[in-house]
């Protein structure tokens, strides 16, 4: 009798409120703070990302800081060398360079950033569903299997040879660009996630979790998202270049931009009948930049891999 | 079986890509005798319509090519009139494989080199100079680089002929064009590599042993450091095949990746279907045999187990 009174007056009903007790969480910011700080630390990384800086406020301001359109064409001005007037030169049909580099960077960074984000969703879906099903039953299994069959077959195409016959048969422009690269690019990031999923699946923590009954919501947004953003973050690094350099080949092939829209590639392009006349600013200005937008995004890519992954 | 299992997704993924190639054909806008309907009379447009199978039902005319693929018959070019798609490939076979040899062997083996160099002096100078000279090789696109060096090498110090196929002068420049991307990209992959395994138990062993620093560095770094670059030996191919499209443009090179753009440009289906499923094959071997080769070299991977 003693002891029962005893019972009673140590468990206290449970506040309404306050159902799941032993959930564990914690806030997941201290992780990018250390990334930041690390980050921060890399001089090389720091150099990338003050250039990318540099190269998307150009990309929004250059082209209204001079007084010409990127396609009125002045044929009393044509194939100027770089001077006060015409910072980066003009071309053969007296097009002002400055003008027109940066609204190709305009063009280039859009098409490169919506492509990463579109292959990003799209491998994300797949690889986590893939992921979070494998091992789930007979059911679940037979998803995975599915999907991992369409991602192995996709992956075994040269995707370049894909995105050349899919502008073919698009009309060319940067939406079709964007869904051409899109259509075969999700496949890496579909691997690169559900073998990322399929790793932290086998953690204890994530079995604790089911264990204890969180719902499945629970644990791909709390536990298995956020442990996955740092790979997603480093692949991002790597995509978007990727899709910027697949951009400027096509149109450097005559597949991608059409006129009067510039970018880089296709200006390299018409560059490339004038390198042996000495006007060396054609093709410079859009190569450099070009060159150095590659750059400035693998540094800063290394400078985040090396923050998020120790190893 | 592994073996077996991975030859099935190949055949599969080359019927993709040749069904694939094939739907996409039907879907260019465009028709190959736009320029001759003009001058030729309709009864004649018939006829080489009918040549090409193009009169027949789309079903019909994915059998018979289907049928013509598994003799190994790629059909007529529309373009020429006087070669075969065959002839077309054979021709243009041989420059690209020279190319693309050529800047495999430049690729791997300066890459190599380079990243070896780097991982021995890992965070001096020497480690910075040459990951700084990988990381400019890889953010200069083959088509920027290609220009510069014609400029510098054939056009200011006329050491090589500006462009055209020939002799072995000509592939010089092509092939170091064509090489640079990989090159650093195989460096960088190398000198991670072998950081990693420079500082493994085995090799502290090695040394406490008292075996010499060469002895060493070759016989357990390299040896095992090159593993994993073996493995990248197939995207290293994918980006070479893809690179010749504009290095073959640029040098106006007679090889397959000129052939392919250009008839892109021509509409000439089966030029286009030709090359783009020969291409495929390749690589799509191409991949199977370094997979294999891999879990051959590799003890540590099993050729039965699933995939990691």
């Amino acid at each position: 009798m003693v002891i029962k009174q005893h019972e009673d007056s140590l468990f206290v009903p449970l506040h309404p409120d306050k159902k799941i007790t032993d959930e564990i969480q914690r806030p997941s910011l201290s992780v990018w703070k250390d990334t930041l700080l690390s980050v921060l630390k890399n001089k090389l990384a720091l150099v990338g990302f003050f250039l990318l800086a540099a190269i998307v406020f150009l990309a929004l301001f250059g082209p209204s800081m001079v007084p010409y359109s990127p396609s009125s064409q002045d044929l009393t001005k044509t194939n100027l060398a770089p001077s006060s007037a015409h910072w980066f030169g003009t071309d053969n049909l007296g097009r002002d360079m400055w003008a027109r580099s940066w609204y190709g960077a305009r063009v280039s960074l859009i098409i490169g950033i919506v492509a990463a984000i579109i292959d990003l969703i799209l491998g994300l879906i797949v690889g986590g569903v893939s992921g979070y099903m494998a091992g789930r039953g007979k059911k679940g299994d037979r998803i995975d299997s599915v999907l991992m069959r369409i991602v192995e077959v996709l992956y075994g195409i040269p995707y370049l040879l894909i995105v050349i016959l899919l502008m073919v048969i698009m009309e060319p422009g940067i939406t079709a660009i964007i869904i051409a690269l899109s259509i075969t690019g999700w496949v890496g990031m579909a691997r690169i996630i559900r073998g990322q999923v399929l790793q932290l699946k086998s953690q204890e923590y994530v079995q604790a979790a089911e264990k204890m009954g969180t719902s499945h919501s629970k644990i791909i947004t709390k536990h298995l998202l956020p442990n996955t953003m740092g790979i997603i973050i480093v692949n991002l690094t790597f995509t978007i270049p990727t899709a910027i350099f697949a951009e400027s080949f096509l149109s450097f092939l005559g597949l991608g931009v059409q006129a009067p829209f510039a970018s880089w590639g296709t200006m390299a392009n018409d560059a490339l009948g004038v390198i042996l006349s000495g006007q060396w600013w054609r093709l410079f200005f859009p190569g450099f930049l070009i060159s150095l937008t590659m750059f400035a995004f693998n540094v800063f890519g290394d400078g985040i891999q090396d923050a998020l992954d120790p190893k | 079986m592994y073996i077996f299992k991975r030859i099935l997704t190949m055949i599969l993924t080359i019927w993709v890509i040749v069904t694939l190639t094939f739907v996409m054909m039907k879907f260019i806008p465009g028709d190959p005798f736009a320029s001759d309907a003009d001058v030729l009379p309709p009864e004649v447009l018939e006829n080489m319509r009918a040549q090409y199978n193009l009169d027949k039902p789309v079903a019909v005319q994915y059998v018979l090519y289907l049928k013509g693929l598994a003799t190994f018959d790629l059909g007529p070019s529309i373009q020429s009139r006087t070669r075969s798609v065959n002839d077309i490939i054979a021709s243009g076979f041989p420059p690209s494989a020279i190319l693309g040899l050529q800047s495999l062997v430049i690729a791997l083996f300066f890459g190599l080199l380079l990243g070896i160099i780097a991982a021995l002096n890992h965070n001096r100078i020497v480690d910075y100079v040459s990951m700084i000279i990988a990381i400019i090789g890889i953010s200069i696109p083959s088509f920027i680089l290609a220009p510069l060096l014609i400029k510098v090498f054939s056009v200011d110090l006329g050491i090589f002929p500006v462009a055209t196929w020939g002799t072995w002068m000509h592939t010089v420049l092509p092939s170091l064009a064509l090489a640079s991307m990989p090159l650093a990209v195989v460096a960088r992959f190398m000198r991670s590599s072998m950081i990693e395994v420079m500082g493994a138990n085995y090799i502290r062993t090695a040394d406490a042993k008292g075996l010499s620093t060469v002895g060493i560095v070759v016989k357990h770094g390299i040896r095992n450091a090159i593993l994993p670059v073996v493995s990248f030996i197939g995207p290293l191919f994918v980006s070479l095949i893809t690179g010749t499209f504009v290095i073959e443009k640029i040098f106006a090179i007679p090889g397959i990746g000129r052939y392919f753009v250009d008839s892109i440009f021509n509409r000439d289906y089966p030029v286009i279907m030709g090359t783009t499923i020969f291409f495929s094959v390749i690589l799509v071997v191409t991949l199977f045999l370094i997979d294999i080769s891999y879990r051959l070299i590799d003890p540590r991977i099993s050729l039965t187990s699933k995939e990691g």
